[in-house]
This record gives structure tokens, C-alpha cells and sequence, in this order.
């Protein structure tokens, strides 16, 4: 099992969202996590990742057979953990090119590599900038700053291709995106599949799941998992509404 | 001939040593000089020494610094050692014409007054009083303004040595002149520089003043430095301060701009106990510029004082200032800018931004702008901020496999590098950005670097940026 969540409780100053959600992904696997706004998506994708501030109060975030409940972010990165922001941050005076250099050579260093030479870095530059079609401009400005909202969401995908995750948690990867940026990010996504990695796409809407297509739907509502089911989930979901999902909790 | 500054308050001290000592400290002057000179220390005795209930020092605590006793040189130290190995330079790519102060003394190995192509004249001022009378008269203390500053009086009566240069019309100068002055010495030494630098029509100058400290004695450095620049003129000019933490630098600059002149000052702080430097620029010609820069990294118990006073006393001109400081562990900062837009100076540009990082509860940063507006066809803005470094780009940095060390320091070094990126000489702006980092890592010792000459000359330098280490 490559990411187990066990009757996770995550709380934000002290005020609980996630109330004992579990969850079991595979490697090989792309779960989609659904629900309307307010449920929760967010703070289970970055309490996943480890940001300071979600508490989990009980229950265990199991990754590779490892706890990593008290693990700090940067190690989960090191171990194949990423996440895609749903709101990327601007980094004014940092480049993108030196930015993904340092990240590459601190989880080679963590992992007892040595660190990737200039050329080599710079041809894996090349290759992964093409994946996501990313002009070459951006990776000389500032990281993320004055990018639009679709460079943002490129760039995200960008960074995971050279990160190469096993895990890959995008959180609404999709939201502001046109048709062509959907179709080059949901293409990136795909592209970087491989046989021992898994993602964990978390989004409003179904159209995103068009081009990523899931072997599991999980709808999010107050905290909870409330359904599970296979991609036709998220068909039913975008022609009924949540509307439906909602009615069916509470009667 | 040494003197001490000893018994009594300050000021009585600094009396006693006027009075014992005129013949010697007024040795080179032309009659006009000396005539400032006796009504600066006229000013002088006039004027009480400031104390934090005066306004423009609230936040600046002299107090400790004007308890030590001091020793004043009236005339060039003996110099024993290896002098040339303090000044050595071995940057790559940036050659300058140095000139080279010791103690506050202008060094006689890099000759008194040099001649350089074009008529350019660079030395010192001691002997440019002797040699040019004309030009001093007509610009020195002509900009400055001792009527109401005590340590601008101060410096008026007491000045003898500094560093003058003066560039003929249409003459650019091919290589930065440097000045570096290197505090050295077993005493607490009191130095009280006087600079002038004159720029005439559509000439071109970069000029970069380096203030260093080579041992861990107190220093009191009191300087003044007055800048003209004629129609047309272009100065490029950087301060490097890196000094130790007992070391007191009070500087005033001047810089006076005739029409279509355009000025980029730079204030780079990286050491120092307690610095204060108050940039005054007056844009007295038509469509002059000026940008105000300054950079402090500061920690420990260090203090530093930005004061920039900027008239606009003509239309069309632009001025643009730029403060950016990080304070570590109990480290203050001041920021006072102050924009006077007169009557007539309409379609005026001033724009203000002062921001800075505090990394500990300790720390403090007072700032002030401060805008005085009489015209009505004005673009004023200012703005100041207070802050922590951002979490939610910690975060973001970290989620990448980043450490948390790390991640700071790539948001500290950010943050200033939108300074760093403003200068226009390239090989000096690699020098610098190579220095903020080593002193954001910690790892710049103020015995061993000045931007010029570095701990290792063997060690070559490399300017590729390599954020993995910081």
C-alpha cells in the first residue's frame, strides 16, 4: 500500500475538519477526491503534504508502511511526496530554474546521490519543459511571479516532472483553466504515470477527470469520505449535482 | 601628532582639542577654507550634542557611543606593516582606480592627487586644497548644510583629509574609482572625513566607497560628503559599509543635480555597530533623477539609520527610493524618507518604498515617511511594511524537498536581491550578491572581506549562483 489514511482527524486551531476519513491507495492507482466547497479537499491535500498548523489529532498517515504524522514537509518531498497547489505562491528574486535545482540536489543529497550536473540538469530542464509545453522564458523569471493562472498550474506539473513523485497529490490542479490548459496539464499528469506511483487528484469538477480518468471517485462531505465508487461516480455527480449526495447524508 | 578626546563631556573634549591643536587641523587650508572651518566650529559650539528627546534622533541612541574615549590623528599615522596586503584587490572582471584611506588618512603609496585620462583628477583632499583652490572654493560646503546638524558642524571645523575627485565635461570614466577606508588600529580612533566630488557637464562616473574595519577596536567615523553634478551628469555610486560591532559611522551624503543629471546611490549595510547614513539629494535642474537605494542586513545588537531627504525644487524630475532590510536577534533599524515637492516643481515623480524582515520578536525597525507636498502636478507614493518571512512560501519552498534552513534563506536572499538587481555595474552587482549571501549564511567576517580584497588570494572566485548552498 503506498498511502493509507486511518480514521484521520485533521484540526485547524483546534477546530476539527476531517472526521476519521480513510482511505487506501495503491501504487498504480488515480483516486479523484470530490465534494462540494467547504468539505475538507484542501486541508486533507495539505495536511497530506504536512503544512504546519494541520493538526492531526488522531488517526495515522501511513506512506509506504512509514507514520509520517510528525514527518516536516521537506522530508515528505524527499521520499516521493508532492503536492500540487491548488494556489501555487509567488517567490519574487527566486528563478524557477535555480529554485528546482536546489530541490533536486537536496532529495538527491537526502537519498545519497550525488548532486546532478549542470548538463544533466539542464537537458531534464528541456525534456520536462516540453511535456507541459512551459515556455522557456518562465523558467527564468521569478517563480510564479506575474505568471497567469494557467502558467501557474503548468508550472506545478512542471515542477512534479522534475521532481518525479511517487505520490502526487494535485489539489484542484484544474480550477481557472481553460479547455488548452486543461487538456496540456491533464496530459502531463498522464504522462507521468508510472507502474510504482500513484495520484490523488482532488477536484470540483468532473470535466477534469475527462482527461485523467480514475479508477476510484471518492466524494468528500463535511469531513468525511461519504461515497466511494468507480469513475461513472463522477459522471452521476456532475449530471445530479452534490445536491443529491447532500440529500442522501442527511435523510 | 596624535590627540586624545578625553575628560570632560564630549563636546568639551572636542573644544580643548580645537582649541590646543588649530594651527595643525587648519594646516592646508585656503583662506576660504578656513573660513568654513571657523564657521562650523562656530556652528558647532553653538549646537548641543543630540540626545533621543531631539526628534530627528528618537530612535538613535548616541548615548554609549559618545561615552568612549577617543584618539584623533592631526596628522598622518606612521605606517609600519604590510599596508599594500590591506588593500589588495582580486575581483575578476573589476578593475578600479583605488584610492586607498587609512585611519582616515588618504594613503601616500597610491600617490597624493592622481592625473588620470581626460583630466580627471582623484585623491586627496588635503592636497587638492593646495593645488585647485578655485575648485574647492566654488564647491566645497557649498551643499552641505551645518547650520542645523551638529555632526555636519562638527565635521566642518575638524575635517582635514577625504577624498575629491573631480571629472571634466563630456569625460566618462572608464574605470569605478574606488574608495576604500580601512579602520585599523590598537586605539579607539575619532575620524572625521570630508569628500567632494565634482562632476561637471554630461560627464560619467562610478564611484564606490568602502568602509571597513580590519580588528575589534571602537571607531567613531564621522563623515560628510558633498556631490555636485552638472547638466547632464551621470553617477553611479555605491557604499559598502561592513564594520565591527563597536564601530559608529555617521554619514552624510550631499548630492546636488543640475538638469538632465541622473543619480544611482546605493547603501549597502552589512556590518557596523551603529550606522547612520543620510543621503540628501536636491534636484535643482530640469529633468534630473534620482534613485535611492539602500540594503541592510543587520544582527546581533547592531543599529542602523536611514534618513533620506529628497527636494524636488525644479518641474520634471523623478526620484525613486528603495530600503529593503532583514534584522536578525535584537537588531534595529530606522527608515526616515522625506520628500519635499516645492511650489514650482511640478509633474513631479517621487515614489518611496521602505520594507522590511523582522526574523525575531527582538528585533525593531522604526519607519517614517514623510511627504511634503506644495505643488499640485505631483506622482507621490510611499509605502513601508513590517513583516516575517512568509510562511506560505516556506511552505511551498519546503513541499519541494527544500529544508526549512534553506528555505530561508532563499526568502531572505529574494528579498534583497530586488536591491542587488537594481545596480547597473555587473561585475560589482555579482561581487555584491555573492557578499549577501555569504552574510546571510553567516559566514562573512568583517576582518576579511571588503569588496574589494578577499581572505584567500589564491582562492578564486566563482560567481555562478549556487542556491544550494545558501
Amino acid at each position: 500500500m503506498l498511502l493509507q489514511l486511518k480514521n484521520l482527524h485533521i484540526a485547524i486551531k483546534g477546530k476539527e475538519i476531517i472526521h476519521g476519513l480513510n482511505l487506501d491507495v495503491k501504487a498504480g492507482e488515480v483516486h479523484a477526491i470530490m465534494g462540494p466547497n467547504g468539505s475538507g479537499k484542501s486541508t486533507l491535500a495539505l495536511a497530506v503534504a504536512g503544512k504546519e498548523g494541520y493538526d492531526v489529532t488522531s488517526g495515522e498517515i501511513i506512506y509506504n508502511g512509514q507514520v509520517i504524522n510528525d514527518m516536516p514537509p521537506e522530508e515528505r518531498a524527499r521520499i516521493g511526496i508532492f503536492l500540487g497547489f491548488q494556489y501555487p505562491v509567488e517567490i519574487p528574486g527566486v528563478s524557477l530554474t535555480n529554485f528546482m535545482r536546489t530541490a533536486i540536489n537536496e532529495i538527491r543529497e537526502f537519498r545519497g546521490l550525488p548532486p546532478m550536473s549542470a548538463k544533466e540538469f539542464l537537458e531534464k530542464m528541456e525534456e520536462k519543459k516540453q511535456l507541459v509545453e512551459i515556455q522557456t522564458k518562465l523558467t527564468n523569471r521569478s517563480v510564479n511571479e506575474g505568471f497567469s493562472g494557467g502558467e501557474k498550474k503548468k508550472n506545478e506539473i512542471f515542477q512534479m516532472a522534475m521532481l518525479e513523485p511517487t505520490l502526487a497529490v494535485l489539489d484542484e490542479t484544474d480550477s481557472g483553466l481553460d479547455i488548452d490548459a486543461l487538456r496540456i496539464v491533464a496530459n502531463g499528469v498522464n504522462m507521468l504515470k508510472r507502474p510504482d506511483s500513484a495520484a490523488v487528484v482532488i477536484t470540483h469538477y468532473q470535466r477534469l477527470l475527462e482527461y485523467i480518468v480514475p479508477d476510484y471517485v471518492h466524494v468528500l462531505y463535511n469531513g468525511s469520505i461519504v461515497k466511494s465508487g468507480g469513475k461513472e461516480l463522477a459522471v452521476e455527480l456532475e449530471e445530479k449535482g452534490y445536491e443529491w449526495i447532500k440529500k442522501e447524508i442527511n435523510a | 601628532m596624535k590627540a586624545n578626546v578625553q575628560n570632560g563631556s564630549f563636546k568639551e573634549k572636542l573644544q580643548q582639542l580645537f582649541t590646543a591643536h588649530e594651527i595643525l587641523i587648519s594646516r592646508n587650508d585656503t583662506p576660504y577654507v578656513s573660513k568654513v572651518r571657523y564657521q562650523g566650529y562656530g556652528k558647532f559650539n553653538e549646537l548641543g550634542f543630540p540626545t533621543r528627546k531631539n526628534e530627528s534622533w528618537k530612535n538613535t541612541d548616541l548615548s554609549d557611543v559618545l561615552s568612549l574615549d577617543y584618539t584623533k590623528y592631526l596628522e598622518r599615522d606612521e605606517i609600519s606593516g604590510d599596508i599594500d596586503s590591506l588593500f589588495a584587490c582580486d575581483v575578476h572582471n573589476f578593475e578600479t582606480d583605488q584610492v586607498s584611506f587609512l585611519n582616515g588618512w588618504h594613503m601616500r603609496t597610491s600617490g597624493q592627487l592622481k592625473k588620470m585620462p581626460g583630466g580627471v583628477i582623484a585623491g586627496s583632499l588635503a592636497v587638492a586644497m593646495q593645488k585647485y583652490p578655485e575648485l574647492i572654493e566654488r564647491h566645497y560646503a557649498r551643499y552641505a548644510n551645518p547650520g542645523s546638524d551638529l555632526f555636519e558642524a562638527m565635521n566642518t571645523a575638524f575635517a582635514q583629509d577625504g577624498l575629491f575627485i573631480y571629472v571634466p565635461d563630456d569625460i566618462a570614466v572608464e574605470k569605478p574609482v574606488q574608495m576604500i577606508s580601512i579602520i585599523n588600529h590598537t586605539e579607539n580612533l575619532l575620524l572625521q572625513n570630508r569628500n567632494l566630488i565634482i562632476l561637471g557637464k554630461n560627464s560619467r562616473l562610478t564611484l564606490v566607497m568602502c568602509d571597513d574595519s580590519t580588528n575589534q577596536n571602537a571607531s567613531f567615523n564621522n563623515s560628510v560628503t558633498e556631490v555636485f553634478m552638472d547638466d547632464g551628469a551621470q553617477l553611479d555610486h555605491y557604499k559598502l559599509q561592513n564594520l565591527n560591532n563597536i564601530s559608529t559611522l555617521l554619514n552624510t551624503t550631499y548630492f546636488h543635480l543640475e538638469s538632465e543629471s541622473r543619480l544611482n546611490t546605493y547603501a549597502l549595510t552589512l556590518n557596523g555597530g551603529l550606522i547612520r547614513n543620510n543621503a540628501r539629494v536636491k534636484l535643482n535642474g530640469r529633468g534630473s533623477d534620482a534613485n535611492v537605494y539602500g540594503l541592510y542586513l543587520m544582527d546581533r545588537k547592531q543599529h542602523v539609520d536611514n534618513r533620506v531627504f529628497i527636494e524636488h525644487a525644479v518641474p520634471d524630475c523623478t526620484s525613486n527610493e528603495l530600503f529593503k532590510g532583514i534584522l536578525d536577534d535584537e537588531a534595529s533599524a530606522v527608515f526616515n524618507g522625506h520628500i519635499l515637492v516645492q511650489r514650482d516643481a511640478q509633474r513631479t515623480n517621487a515614489y518611496q518604498k521602505n520594507r522590511n524582515i523582522l526574523l525575531t520578536d527582538k528585533a525593531a525597525v522604526n519607519t517614517r515617511p514623510f511627504l511634503e507636498i506644495y505643488a499640485d502636478d505631483v506622482k507621490c507614493s510611499h509605502g513601508a511594511t513590517v513583516g516575517q518571512l512568509d510562511n506560505e512560501a516556506l511552505f511551498y519552498i519546503r513541499s519541494r524537498g527544500i529544508c526549512l534552513a534553506s528555505a530561508r534563506l532563499l526568502l531572505m536572499y529574494a528579498f534583497a536581491a530586488e536591491v542587488i538587481g537594481k545596480m547597473t555595474l555587473e561585475p560589482l552587482q555579482e561581487r555584491i550578491d555573492e557578499m549577501v549571501k555569504q552574510r546571510l549564511r553567516g559566514e562573512l567576517h568583517i576582518c576579511q572581506n571588503c569588496v574589494l580584497h578577499c581572505a584567500n588570494q589564491d582562492k578564486e572566485i566563482h560567481f555562478d549562483i549556487d542556491l544550494s548552498k545558501i
